[in-house]
């Protein structure tokens, strides 16, 4: 019965999303005010209606109700409570439902927040928003229903897959799809500033919040991904090129060239044409990647639904939201005047490269990702393109970046002189060579990778701190004051810039002085690596709540000291029949220590991988300081400001 | 011989529960290491997007024991990898040769930076010659603003 109604719910939550799709438009260009009013009461009304198709989903996993077809297939009633209710978008149908909550989540915030928009423009984004929401509507509804009933309802469920039975994994989930989906809001201003046919400060200052916010949540989301990987794969690799992972990725490196260029909207008045169209390919990049995972069409290992009629209605869908936007950006871009006037060397023309070297690389892996297909389809030649290539192709951009970073940074808006900014700057060059000369001279293995990388994260993490100081002006006195008094915003890109560099460092130091052994271990033998010490004490059988686990007592010492006793497993889930390696890991600042076990062997004894990762945890330490900067400026008082400002004089504005 | 014999043992074994297994191992390090790296650059053909290094699948394990049997018998690594390829196809590599149409995924990039680093040039070298707008000054909108303001 909740099941039915919660199918209810939705089919009439496309048809508000229909309906809020098309009056609006109508009122916004008939200036009839009722008509415009109706997106509203109707954006509320879809958000409601899909929260209650989603409960009634998650209520269907949390009681097991096999009587659906989705529970059976992806639920046991001997699963722990919190995976039942993260099964719910474990899945095809209920990722998807789950999406689309997000889309009505984000209509109904442009609805709550949106009160100094201009009530044409608001109208127009409401239903550009509501078309998005009506064609996942139409997607579930007719390809993915989550409702359906079995015709037999069997005695239990086929349980989920266990490597989804994990809290990074369970979670990681939600927070792409707010990523992913907050970029439908940048997109819904862009095509509503494109009808509209006007573009000023304002947008820009109206549009960052929502594009930072989706930058945010997609830099977490891509972070506990990766940090699952790192954990639960059983030796370490924090990133592999998958498609799947490129498809959260290219969409975070879009959004952060958008929040660059949106600033130069909101603060100069130019590179608008540029913005409008960084938003639609913004959204366009999340599109692909729903194609991508959904329609399995460059297959990868986390591809869980390979059909073809869902992938031919993303496609269109695809087609129909980028295709229609980039018409319409064609036929209204050259009425976007540029205003600001400045030189080569100016804050704007920095961040003019940083948008060329974010969009580029984008770009890269866009084309690496879906050559397979291309050559393929284009020269039949069946080939693959992995980690190799983008390791290749893709980082001379980050290095670029990373080193014209903090320069740009501090280059004043307008006119700026480069001599100027470089010598205050220069207590980070010497920094940044002394770390680089310093670990080149401790090397043993003489590579430049760990120095030159730790030295591009010095550099970017002592630029963004001089940066901060700098604006506090001159003399000492009151200089911490002034410090702390500094808006959020100028805090915010500091610890964002500085979280860049601290990934850098993590990732470089990483790859370059990472050590590993494999090895047949006794019980009760040792061995050495990097200086530690690893024993093998025990390994016992010990019963899980739905899994059997092969558990190992492993003792790392250091110069005889103690460090800590690690328990590597290896569980075997009898209801998937899949067996999953827990890796033990001794966390550090400096270093990880990682130990995996293995099978046993014919000859007693233990398979085991033992890994040194030094300054593994800086890769997401760097990911949670972007994420937490981005905050910090999202928390600016300057947005809720000029928000308030607005509402007085924006009843008084024609829109054209 | 006997070491040919121990990887066909070898092979009998139970299936791996991950990767690169101590059994599979060479005795050598230098040769070891090169197996490493030759096998990070394979594909494992049947698991998707993963390299035979980090994969648990049989056939990922037969293809690393292949790259070592090679080896072994004096193989240079480039003389390891075109028997690979001449064996399963260019898909095995993870990392595409740069010949023939792979020119246009090779080119993409820099010229995609290219193209862009020019059309930045000429949109910066107008805004710099651009006259200046009356940035003090009020545009239609303000002005239209204000004279309602004074009116009303």
């Amino acid at each position: 019965m909740i099941a039915e109604l919660g199918h209810f719910a939705l089919i009439l939550a496309f048809i508000t999303a229909l309906m809020q799709m098309v009056i609006p438009l109508v009122g916004a260009h008939k200036r009839w005010p009722g008509w415009m009013a109706f997106a509203e009461p109707a954006a509320n009304v879809q958000f409601l209606l899909t929260a209650f198709a989603f409960g009634a989903l998650m209520y269907a996993f949390v009681t097991s109700d096999f009587s659906l077809s989705l529970v059976v297939a992806n639920s046991h009633s001997a699963k722990p409570m919190l995976y039942k209710i993260t099964g719910v978008w474990g899945n095809h149908e209920g990722s998807m439902l789950l999406w689309v909550l997000i889309v009505t989540l984000f209509g109904a915030m442009a609805q709550w927040f949106g009160h100094g928009l201009p009530p044409t423009l608001k109208a127009r984004i409401l239903a550009v928003q509501s078309a998005i929401g009506a064609a996942f509507f139409a997607f579930i509804l007719f390809t993915s229903n989550p409702f359906l009933r079995m015709d037999v309802v069997p005695f239990d469920g086929r349980g989920l897959n266990p490597l989804l039975q994990d809290p990074g994994l369970a979670f990681h989930p939600p927070f792409l799809y707010v990523g992913y989906v907050g970029l439908s809001m940048a997109f819904s201003f862009a095509v509503a500033a494109l009808i509209e046919g006007r573009i000023d400060a304002a947008w820009g200052r109206w549009v960052r919040p929502w594009t930072l916010a989706a930058w945010m949540f997609l830099t977490v989301g891509i972070g506990l991904g990766s940090w699952w990987a790192y954990y639960e794969l059983g030796w370490g690799g924090f990133w592999f090129w998958d498609p799947v992972e490129n498809a959260s990725f290219m969409p975070w490196l879009i959004a952060a060239a958008l929040l660059h260029s949106s600033i130069v909207v909101e603060k100069r008045e130019s590179l608008k044409s540029w913005t409008i169209l960084l938003a639609i390919i913004a959204f366009g990049f999340s599109l692909v990647g729903a194609f991508i995972t959904r329609s399995g069409i460059i297959t990868s290992v986390h591809a869980f639904a390979t059909d073809p009629e869902r992938g031919v209605f993303l496609l269109l869908i695809l087609a129909v939201f980028v295709g229609g936007a980039l018409t319409l950006y064609a036929a209204r871009a050259s009425a976007m005047q540029a205003k600001g006037v400045f030189s080569f060397v100016s804050r704007e023309s920095a961040l003019v490269l940083n948008n060329i070297l974010l969009a580029v690389s984008a770009f890269v892996v866009f084309v690496g990702t879906i050559w397979p297909l291309i050559s393929e389809m284009a020269f039949d030649r069946k080939l693959s393109v992995g980690a190799p290539f983008f390791d290749q192709a893709f980082t001379p951009f980050m290095v670029v970046l990373g080193i014209v970073l903090p320069i740009g940074a501090m280059l004043p808006w307008k006119r700026a002189r480069l001599g100027r900014v470089l010598k205050q700057l220069i207590p980070a060059i010497v920094f940044s060579l002394a770390v680089g000369a310093l670990l080149w001279a401790m090397e043993s293995e003489k590579t430049a990778l760990g120095p030159v990388g730790l030295m591009l994260g010095a550099w970017l993490v002592s630029g963004a701190a001089i940066d901060l100081l700098t604006r506090t002006g001159r003399g000492g006195a009151g200089r911490l004051g002034r410090l702390a008094r500094l808006p959020r915003a100028d805090w915010g890109k500091a610890v964002a810039h500085a979280g860049l560099g601290v990934t850098i460092a993590g990732i470089s130091g990483l790859l370059a002085w990472e050590a590993e052994d494999i090895r047949v271990v006794q019980t009760g033998e040792s061995f050495d690596l990097a200086g530690y010490t690893i024993t093998l004490d025990n390994v016992a059988t010990v019963p899980g709540p739905n899994y059997t686990s092969t558990m190992a007592d492993v003792t790392l010492s250091q110069d005889g000291k103690k460090i800590s006793t690690l328990h590597p497993e290896k569980r075997v889930y009898p209801v998937a029949g899949m067996p999953t390696t827990e890796a033990a890991i001794d966390i550090g600042f400096l270093r990880d220590v990682y130990v995996v076990i293995g099978d046993p062997q014919e000859n007693g004894g233990w398979a085991m991988r033992a890994y040194y990762k030094p300054l593994a945890n800086w890769i997401w330490g760097g990911a949670i300081l972007m994420a937490f900067g981005g905050l910090l400026s999202l928390s600016d008082r300057r947005y809720r400001v000029a928000a308030g400002a607005r509402k007085t004089v924006a009843q008084g504005v024609p829109a054209e | 011989m006997i070491a040919r014999l121990l990887l066909i043992l070898s092979l009998l074994l139970p299936t791996a529960a991950f990767a690169v297994q101590p059994d599979e191992m060479l005795q050598d390090p230098a040769l070891e290491a090169r197996a490493r790296e030759i096998s990070k650059g394979l594909r494992c053909l049947v698991c998707r997007n993963e390299s035979i290094d980090d994969s648990n699948a049989d056939l990922a394990r037969d293809l690393r024991i292949e790259v070592r049997t090679q080896i072994t018998e004096g193989k240079s690594n480039d003389e390891v990898v075109n028997f690979l390829v001449d064996k399963y196809g260019e898909y095995v590599l993870l990392k595409p040769r740069d010949t023939g149409s792979n020119r246009v995924l090779y080119l993409a990039g820099p010229g995609m930076l290219i193209v862009g680093l020019l059309a930045a040039f000429f949109y910066l070298r107008r805004r710099s010659h651009a006259p200046a707008p009356l940035e003090a000054g009020l545009n239609s909108d303000e002005a239209e603003r204000l004279d309602k303001i004074m009116k009303g």
